[in-house]
């Protein structure tokens, strides 16, 4: 076999996979971004150029959803990024349990969205909910909640949803790479007189820095995109207090029937997203 | 005082963060084991009176969660032998051959996670709908494997280049062509990192929900679909909902926790190397 193609021929499948189900349905979805479709009007879809486009600058919902994604993603990613960091340096050091314990950290990881926001909705419930329960017995609420009916909780409580789902990932990546730090750095530094916080400076915050930079990159592209645990929880509300833009675009999509200005949030995102990406990948060359 | 200290610094944060973990989970389990009557008592009783499976047993004789749980097991198994098998030859071609566009098109897969499902699924239900295949299996195992895919080539692509090469030049002085080297040499070491990949792409497809909802749920409803029957215009069947949720994280918790080691460490190896 010639040399040159072999490499070709073993990414084919994967490459076909991509174009199919990834780069036709990108592009598909750019081409509709600059039309008008109505999905219950399947005969005409008239070509309408960035007028989809324009329609979005002057859309109250739009900058609001942009608003709350950027609280989404910002506030989630964070705490996600703190919990799962103290955990890991925890987890690193020496205790009885310390297999145990890791095990049981990472449960909220291997657990379906779905579920996820089915068991906070069951725990914030208003009658029922164990978070009512526990304050009122507690003394530390006068009545119950609509912990999800309200726009200032239900923001709060999906973001403590995907807090759950998420720092267990910070954890563990976290934690393999504090094992990946030789020992002797730190011996080193302690011979040169470093303290518990100076050696945490200069070995443990330089050696982790790549994998915090390509875990915090992964998470913030995966919450940014993610909707599934919000439509559960909240499907958007109340209102629109929990809309972001890609729960957004999926609605306006699907119970809008309107493809035309669903592609054009979609399109958006992505673009949102590249510039974000692009900027970080800059910024870790340097 | 030293080992008082380490429970103040260590142990207690640990748990704290263990009980975090573990609290919505447990609390998920304690709703499932009680009858129906006892979950609309007020006041809330923490720990359960009665302990039954009456919701576990009625969800699986009285609803179709079992023919869902099937449908599920059918398409996660197919993700992972059809992920496997675009994955696979993908990542021995980045590990072990060099050619023209490499780290562009390693970093081009990569990228394919970036884009949001909302801006693919409507194309993609489109085409489907016009070959025919909407609301099928294949529908259902080709989108999770292609979505799964990137982080499976660039885990698999870890793990062979992990394998001294030297090794393979061995096998090809003794003779060997490249797919018995593969078959014999390469994928016996690189096992369990392919059990490891195997197991992901099994979750991922498990757990996946926007898909499965959207390209299927008649003929084929998965468990994340399932889920939504229990939850009526007026009320919300938790007995049975709890029941489901616990049923369906089990595998995927039990797959995890046997395989977060080796995926952690090829999730940073990945990050580390580049």
């Amino acid at each position: 076999m010639n040399r040159l193609s072999l490499p070709w021929l073993l990414l084919a499948p994967a490459l076909l996979a991509t174009a199919i189900l990834v780069l036709l349905p990108v592009g598909e979805t750019m081409w509709l971004s600059l039309h008008d479709v109505i999905l219950y009007r399947p005969r005409s879809r008239p070509f309408v150029g960035l007028a989809n486009y324009a329609w979005l600058l002057t859309d109250t919902d739009f900058w609001e959803s942009l608003g709350h994604s950027a609280v989404w993603v910002i506030a989630s990613v964070g705490l996600q990024f703190a919990l799962g960091f103290t955990a890991a340096l925890l987890l690193n050091r020496a205790f009885p349990w310390r297999g145990l314990a890791r095990g049981l950290v990472i449960i909220p990881w291997a657990l379906p969205s779905v579920i996820i926001g089915m068991m906070w909705s069951w725990m914030l419930d208003f009658n029922l909910g164990l978070f009512n329960a526990l304050g009122m017995r507690l003394g530390l609420l006068d009545a119950p909640i609509a912990w999800l009916a309200q726009p200032g909780t239900a923001m709060a409580a999906v973001i403590l949803a995907v807090v759950w789902q998420g720092f267990p990932f910070f954890a563990v990546t976290l934690l393999a790479g504090l094992q990946a730090i030789p020992k002797e750095q730190y011996e080193a530094a302690a011979i040169d007189g470093a303290g518990t916080v100076s050696s945490f400076r200069h070995v443990t915050l330089p050696g982790l820095a790549p994998v915090i930079a390509t875990a915090l990159l992964l998470r913030m592209i995966w919450v940014a995109n993610s909707l599934d645990l919000i439509l559960v929880m909240t499907g958007g509300g109340p209102g629109t207090a929990t809309q972001t833009l890609p729960l957004y675009a999926f609605l306006k999509a699907w119970s809008g029937a309107d493809f035309g200005h669903g592609s054009a949030l979609a399109v958006v995102l992505a673009l949102l997203l590249l510039g974000v990406v692009i900027t970080y990948a800059a910024r870790a060359e340097r | 005082m030293k080992t008082v200290r380490r429970i103040l610094g260590t142990d207690l944060p640990v748990a704290l963060i263990v009980l975090f973990a573990l609290l919505p989970w447990v609390w998920m389990l304690l709703t499932s084991v009680r009858p129906e009557a006892e979950l609309t008592q007020s006041p809330l009783r923490l720990v359960p009176n009665t302990i039954s499976l009456a919701n576990h047993i009625a969800l699986l004789e009285r609803t179709s969660f079992a023919e869902n749980l099937r449908d599920s097991l059918v398409v996660a198994v197919g993700a992972v032998a059809l992920g496997l098998l675009l994955a696979m030859p993908a990542a021995y071609a980045f590990a072990r051959l060099k050619f023209r566009g490499q780290r562009w098109l390693k970093t081009g897969f990569l990228m394919i996670n970036m884009f949001p499902v909302v801006l693919l699924i409507l194309p993609i239900f489109v085409l489907l709908r016009e070959l025919g295949l909407l609301d099928t299996y294949f529908a259902l195992i080709a989108g999770h494997a292609t979505f799964t895919m990137p982080f499976a080539i660039w885990l698999l692509t870890a793990y062979v280049a992990a394998i001294p090469a030297e090794l393979d030049e061995a096998a090809m002085i003794d003779g060997a062509t490249r797919v018995q080297l593969f078959v014999k040499v390469l994928l016996p070491l690189v096992l369990p990192g392919v059990v490891a990949v195997g197991i992901y792409l099994f979750i991922a497809s498990w757990n996946e929900y926007l898909f499965a909802l959207m390209l299927a749920g008649r003929n084929v409803r998965t468990v994340t679909v399932a889920l939504q029957i229990f939850i009526g215009e007026n009320e919300i069947h938790w007995g049975l909902l709890t029941a489901a949720g616990s049923l369906v994280a089990l595998p995927a918790v039990a797959l995890f926790l046997f395989a977060q080691r080796h995926l952690a460490a090829g999730l940073t190896g990945g990050a580390v190397k580049g």
